[in-house]
């Protein structure tokens, strides 16, 4: 007996693709690649710690790389990381009571990650010039 | 029937031995990072681009110290958790998710035996000669 009728017509849930794209899902997957990055970003952590151990010749070194153009820009995309990450784990803590779960809550909570993340980014950054 | 309560099956927590440790280990050190993470930058600010002496003497006094060799264990745990994680989802096949769990963790303690050994080196001396 062919139940192949049967199948074809079995009811699924919708995948991914059927939804209009959500900000929350965005910052789902946000928050998941910069744990990523931030996995990576302390070898760059420790490196500096290592060299900072080891003497100023090896620190000048890791100095001179860190503040390169380059180096500076990943910094700069780390600090961001970090910062983002950070706020999208207060963001699941605020979940985790049980509160901010409704539509408005999440989209708002979603929306201040991000603008926070890049405000609070912008004003280390800044501190950092004007201090040095 | 059977004479096996709620509890026991709790505390066996299934086939799995397991329950939410990995869930609340990963709370716990994510709020204890949120926490250093502010001493961590500010860390941060007081010494990068900063010349060796001076940044030496920033890292190698007390708190400093203290509160940067926290964040390493904190973090080498939470990044631990959370890598293994995303092995979990994506990497299917017992082998290569056993050799990806393995190195995962090779990596975090690394990452924390090597922050932790440069921490004490910057805290009781000088570097090493012909550093």
């Amino acid at each position: 007996m062919s139940n192949t009728g049967i199948k074809a017509n079995r009811p699924l849930s919708p995948h991914l693709q059927i939804y209009r794209w959500p900000i929350t899902m965005t910052m789902s997957i946000a928050h998941r690649v910069t744990g990523f990055g931030l996995y990576v970003g302390m070898i760059l952590l420790v490196w500096w710690l290592a060299a900072a151990a080891a003497g100023p010749r090896a620190f000048d070194f890791a100095n001179a790389v860190l503040g390169s153009w380059l180096g500076l820009i990943v910094l700069f995309g780390f600090t961001w990381t970090l910062i983002h990450h950070t706020l999208g784990g207060i963001r699941h803590f605020v979940w985790d009571f049980g509160v901010g779960l409704d539509k408005p809550a999440r989209d708002t909570l979603a929306w201040a990650n991000i603008i926070g993340s890049v405000v609070l980014t912008v004003i280390v950054w800044g501190v950092w010039l004007v201090l040095r | 029937m059977t004479m096996q309560t709620p509890l026991r099956r709790v505390l066996h927590l299934g086939a799995a031995h397991d329950g939410t440790e990995h869930f609340w280990r990963q709370r716990l050190t994510g709020a204890a990072t949120a926490i250093l993470v502010i001493f961590f930058i500010g860390i941060l600010m007081a010494t990068v681009g900063q010349p060796h002496d001076h940044v030496v003497a920033v890292l190698r006094m007390p708190l400093v110290s203290a509160s940067l060799a926290l964040l390493i264990v904190v973090t080498a745990i939470h990044m631990q958790i959370g890598m293994q994680v995303i092995i979990e989802d994506y990497i299917q096949g017992s082998a290569l998710k056993v050799v990806c769990l393995a190195a995962n963790t090779f990596f975090c303690y690394a990452i924390a035996a090597v922050g932790l050994t440069a921490i004490v080196m910057i805290a009781l001396g000088g570097p090493p000669p012909h550093g």
